[in-house]
């Protein structure tokens, strides 16, 4: 019993720990009401304890909750959506509209799960949902009274006014009492995974077809994977049983098994159902690894999403038996007839002692067979056909079988289910059945939703009164039941053929073998889609949707399926209509007078079944939502408290607090000053580095910038900006020349991937005669800035006493390699952003963590300062250098205030349309200074720059605040902007609106370069 | 989304960005060239701005920025998504394109 986390202690469970393991058997068996004694695909030996809204009852390992609660004898599990109607479990698969209930407690709590698909384990906790207080008396039952009110569009009618009160009073109260489960509030504590698989033919469902095609595909010597929602491959045959190559289907089911296992090639993956088909042979399934068990052993995922790269598919996915619309068809112990046998026969549960059967078709008679082996009693056959298929002759004969035409008109019950079932006849005469259970088959839908995802449009056709597959997504082929061919011996052909021509198709040559044999049953069908009579006749039990709201949006005009659909909201639950979908549409086909193929299907789209929110989301949450680039320095700078920000990817220092300071503002004061008046240092590494090699380097620069770099001298580092094709700036940083043939070119950080790919495109595309070669060094370099009047103290402290740091040695924009003391080389840039002394290092990445504490070490005495990416701003914008703020996207080089740097004597990317006459208008926004006149006021950006005097608007405005920040050498805020005529305009004082944050002030437009003007500190 | 690259064979749609039409070629004019400016900008209008919106098979721009790092033209259905070809095509973009070596 371990591994139970349930909330309520199951005191019976704990009794029967110490006992022997047949003695907890037949223990487990007296609380099975309905259990067979023999028989079915349990195990008797492994009793299985669970409990059901507190209850405690008993199963066997093989159960799903459903036939597991079907063996209690439990009738009640569900409140319907919108009426609280009693409700029972409809079908034993994923198509499941009704037995939807919440598994589990607490931070595992997971609503609305299909009872019919949920295997069964020992400790299992289950609530029924959308009922107050109890699931027998619940209040909102009275919902029933007031039915007419909730009919199809009821929002938009009856909620009208005010329409104020929509909000605040009809939502809440709507959806208090309309609703599925409840999801669980606390963060989800277990894993979910996501891997690729790659096969050659894919094949989906393990029934018959499908262990068929992949044993023809597997045979033949391709690579096949089969998936199957179910926890064991044998799909109906695990059901219906019948005979296979003269063998029990069983026992064909098991060696199939056994076969599969033994081909290498060949991997068959249960509890995985696939869900979506994407292009090029993309399909993606959801493998419930550990939903049968209470909680995944550690290291385990709950569930796995995979994406499966096939280069066919055989689709085998089965039919899916419809139901027949008539009052009372949701009662508790209307059952399809389908599921009776499923139950009957695969888990040996027995959904009721007298079973009535209302069939159209011959299949559905199976169920008298099943029914009536299990020693069950049959309290009639309901067949509007009005006679006894010749098939099931003998069977009627020989058991007195009741047989009645006409149609189910009524079904007696309430929370404890079927009582009796009123039958009306031709002739409109009534007689009442008793029973406890009604089974229905209402005929068989082909499942063709994944031959629809790619719009593929479903074929009417009349013999089996059904959709088949029209045109499959490339690739993909439908086979057995899923494309119309229900017989057995068709379904083992079919999945034969189908498995060895794709084996074909991908180029596997041997032999496939021959396809098994079995009979031929018939599949007469006489279609009928609704039996016309007083009361609520429900299409989709998941959405609570009658006939008659049907039937009410074609008379207001919604006869479109897909408006119908989303007037009635019919076939938009969880289980996207499964049942009801097609049902649906025929009573709209019957109500305007149109064919069914007149009326058509709404869009198939993905998934096929809830896939859970967490499994899309796989590891990607919380701290590994995505990747996280950390720069050489980070885990020195973290140790030493640095606040961080998110670059794109990057985290970088933002700035280091220091004991006593009370904000971010002190901390970058000082970090400021300390450099503009001794030495700090700032990780620069998250720069995007690119190496441009090759001879025509100098000439491939030339043509993606706008300034010259062929004729920049070796050892030298130039100011570079290249603009897109139509003229706008695209980036800047600074380019050096290593060598002759060899550049080292840097780009912003946040623009390193575009400017890559952009420099590639120029190389390849363009200009491919060019000897040129590009590599990303961007994660190669760790590349600090060492800035400050003590610069040169602090380096030479740093590099080996052989290198000249005069002013003469290395000036001012020089660049080259240094021996640094220890015998690394470096790469040492002379160039400034905070307009001190400054130079960049480059040393390899790994060297980036020791180059930090070296630093530090070697500028102690000069009282070294760490400084981060706020300081670095706050320089920047005093030194009036543009940079992302000002580089949005809408600017010409003009416009930053470095038109002069385009050349007129080359060609290069962006040239002729940056010229266009927009791009260079007198009166665009250009870059300026920004100074309050009151020297307290704090400047914002995003703030509206419009003149003296005017009114703001969009007549007025002249342009905005781009940068800001406390400058601690002018001792107020500052800020950059852009500003129509700006540079025209120095001096002029303007007012500075920013109704976002009501503030409105006067400042004065001034030369950008606060600081310095002269540049005279870095060239010292 | 699977995309046969030339280099690295077929990959994941993930590992390539898109850029567009590969119809359109660079003019190409010296800053010197003596044309009519009107001439050189109705060029490049056309080279920056118009794009056909092709419904079938067109040939387009993808980057392989998550692999080789290469610029591949691809036949692409812009209706059903079928590649019909991906190759690599050095200066396809180049009104006048001069190989390597020439």
């Amino acid at each position: 019993m371990s591994g139970y986390t349930g909330s309520e202690p199951l005191g019976r469970t704990a009794a029967l720990e110490g006992s022997t393991p047949s003695a907890r058997s037949q223990a487990a068996s007296a609380s099975q009401s309905h259990r067979l004694r023999s028989g079915g695909l349990i195990d008797r030996q492994q009793p299985l304890q669970f409990s059901f809204d507190g209850k405690v009852m008993s199963g066997f390992a093989g159960d799903t909750l459903a036939s597991a609660l079907v063996a209690n004898g439990v009738k009640l599990v569900a409140r319907s959506f919108k009426y609280h109607r009693p409700r029972g479990i409809i079908t034993a698969g994923s198509e499941e509209p009704s037995a939807l209930v919440e598994m589990r407690s607490g931070a595992r709590k997971e609503p609305n799960t299909r009872a019919t698909t949920q295997e069964l384990y020992d400790g299992l906790v289950a609530q029924s949902q959308n009922r107050w207080p109890s699931l027998r008396r619940d209040f909102m039952s009275i919902n029933q009274l007031a039915a007419p009110i909730f009919v199809a569009g009821f929002y938009y009618k009856t909620f009208m006014w005010p329409a104020k009160f929509w909000e605040k009073v009809y939502e809440p109260l709507i959806r208090r009492a309309a609703g599925l489960g409840k999801s669980a509030e606390l963060p989800d504590p277990d894993h979910y995974d996501k891997a690729w698989a790659h096969c050659d033919v894919l094949v989906v469902g393990g029934g018959a077809a499908g262990l068929s095609a992949a044993l023809a595909a597997g045979r033949a010597g391709s690579r096949v994977i089969l998936v199957e929602e179910d926890v064991r491959v044998g799909g109906r045959l695990l059901s219906d049983g019948g005979e296979i190559d003269g063998m029990h289907a069983e026992e064909w089911v098991r060696r199939a098994t056994g076969e599969l296992a033994s081909l290498p090639n060949v991997r068959v993956m249960v509890r995985t159902a696939l869900f979506g088909v994407y292009d090029g042979g993309v399909y993606t399934a959801l493998e419930r690894v550990n939903d049968h068990v209470p909680v995944p052993a550690p290291h385990q995922v709950r569930q796995r999403l995979w994406r499966i790269v096939a280069k066919r598919s055989v689709v085998t996915a089965g039919a899916i038996e419809r139901p027949i619309v008539f009052p009372g068809n949701d009662r508790p112990g209307v059952m399809m007839a389908s599921a009776v046998r499923t139950y009957v026969n695969r888990f040996a549960a027995m959904p009721g002692k007298r079973v009535a059967l209302f069939t159209n078709n011959d299949d559905g008679w199976r169920t008298v067979e099943a029914i009536q082996q299990a020693g069950g009693d049959i309290a009639a056959v309901i067949d509007p056909r009005g006679k006894v298929p010749a098939e099931y002759q003998a069977l009627a004969d020989l058991s007195d079988l009741r047989v009645l035409s006409g149609g189910v008109s009524d079904v007696k019950g309430g929370v404890d289910g079927v009582r009796g079932v009123i039958v009306t006849d031709g002739n409109g005469r009534k007689q009442q059945i008793d029973a406890d259970c009604l089974a229905v088959s209402g005929g068989w839908n082909p499942n063709v939703g994944l031959s629809c995802f790619h719009r593929g449009k479903p074929v009417w056709r009349d013999d089996i009164a059904a959709f088949i597959p029209g045109d499959a997504p490339r690739g993909m082929v439908m086979a057995g039941a899923a494309r119309g061919e229900f017989s057995l011996g068709a379904c083992l052909r079919d999945g034969h053929a189908a498995g060895a021509a794709a084996a074909a198709e991908c180029g596997a040559s041997g032999n496939a073998g021959e396809a098994s044999e079995a009979g031929d049953e018939t599949y007469a069908i006489s279609p009928l889609w609704q039996v016309k009579a007083k009361g609520k006749a429900f299409v989709d039990f998941q959405h609570d949707v009658t006939a008659s709201d049907v039937t009410l949006a074609q008379r207001e005009g919604f006869e479109s399926v897909e408006h119908l659909k989303r007037y009635t909201t019919l076939g938009m639950a969880t289980d996207q209509g499964k049942t009801s979908n097609i049902t649906g549409l025929a009573i709209m086909a019957d109500a305007t007078g149109r064919t069914i193929p007149q009326t058509g299907t709404t869009i198939y789209r993905p998934p096929y079944a809830p896939v859970a929110i967490g499994a899309l989301a796989g590891h990607h949450r919380d701290e590994n939502f995505h990747a996280w680039r950390l720069t050489p320095s980070h885990h020195w700078a973290a140790a030493r408290g640095a606040v961080f920000v998110d670059t794109g990817l990057w985290k970088r220092a933002q700035w280091y607090p220091q004991p006593g300071e009370n904000d971010w503002l002190e901390s970058v004061t000082r970090e400021v000053l300390a450099v503009r008046n001794g030495v700090g240092f700032c990780d620069v590494s998250t720069l995007g580095k690119v190496d441009v090699r090759g001879a025509d380097a100098g000439t491939f620069l030339d043509r993606v910038y706008i300034n010259a770099f062929s004729s920049l001298g070796v050892g030298k580092a130039r100011y570079g900006l290249m603009l897109r094709e139509d003229g706008i700036v695209m980036d800047d940083g600074t380019t050096s020349r290593i060598a002759e043939d060899h550049y080292f070119l840097t780009t912003t950080t946040a623009k390193a991937g575009p400017v890559m790919a952009h420099l590639e495109f120029c190389r390849q595309v363009l200009w491919p005669e060019l000897d040129v070669q590009l590599s990303s060094a961007s994660d190669q370099w760790a590349q600090f800035s060492i800035a400050g009047p003590n610069t040169r103290k602090l380096l030479q402290e740093l590099v080996d006493p052989s290198e000249d740091m005069s002013n003469e040695g290395f000036p001012f924009m020089g660049a080259r390699e240094v021996k640094l003391r220890g015998g690394v080389t470096a790469r040492l840039f002379r160039i400034s952003f905070s307009g001190e002394i400054a130079f960049e290092i480059s040393v390899p990445a790994r060297y980036g963590a020791a180059m930090a504490q070296n630093l530090m070490i070697a500028g102690r005495d000069l009282g070294v300062t760490p400084y981060g990416t706020e300081a670095l701003g706050v320089m920047r914008i005093e030194k009036g250098h543009v940079a992302g703020p000002e580089l949005n996207g809408t600017t010409t080089a003009d416009d930053l205030g470095l038109g002069k740097m385009m050349s007129k004597k080359k060609d290069f990317i962006g040239r002729v349309m940056a010229g266009r006459e927009a791009l260079t208008a007198p009166d665009r926004q250009v870059v300026v200074g920004i100074k309050p006149i009151d020297v307290k006021r704090r400047l914002r950006s995003g703030a509206h720059v419009v003149p003296k005097g005017a009114i703001p608007g969009p007549q007025t405005d002249q342009g905005y605040v781009t940068s800001v920040c406390y400058s601690p050498m002018l001792e107020q805020w500052i800020g950059l902007g852009l500003v129509e005529r700006g540079r025209e305009r120095f001096g002029e004082i303007v007012r500075i609106h920013d109704p976002l944050r009501s503030e409105d002030y006067e400042a004065e437009i001034c030369n950008p370069v606060f600081y310095d003007p002269e540049g005279a500190r870095q060239r010292g | 989304m699977r995309i046969a690259c030339p280099f690295c064979g077929e990959r994941e749609n993930g590992e390539f960005t898109y850029l567009g039409d590969a119809s359109p070629k660079r003019p190409n004019f010296a800053a010197d060239s003596g044309e009519s400016p009107e001439r050189v900008e109705d060029a490049f209008y056309d080279y920056v701005y118009l794009r056909d919106n092709v419904a079938g098979f067109m040939r387009e721009y993808w980057y392989h920025g998550g692999g080789c790092r290469s610029w591949l033209i691809a036949e692409r259905n812009t209706v059903t998504h079928e590649f019909r070809s991906v190759i690599a095509a050095p200066g396809v973009g180049a009104a006048n394109p001069v190989q390597a070596g020439e």
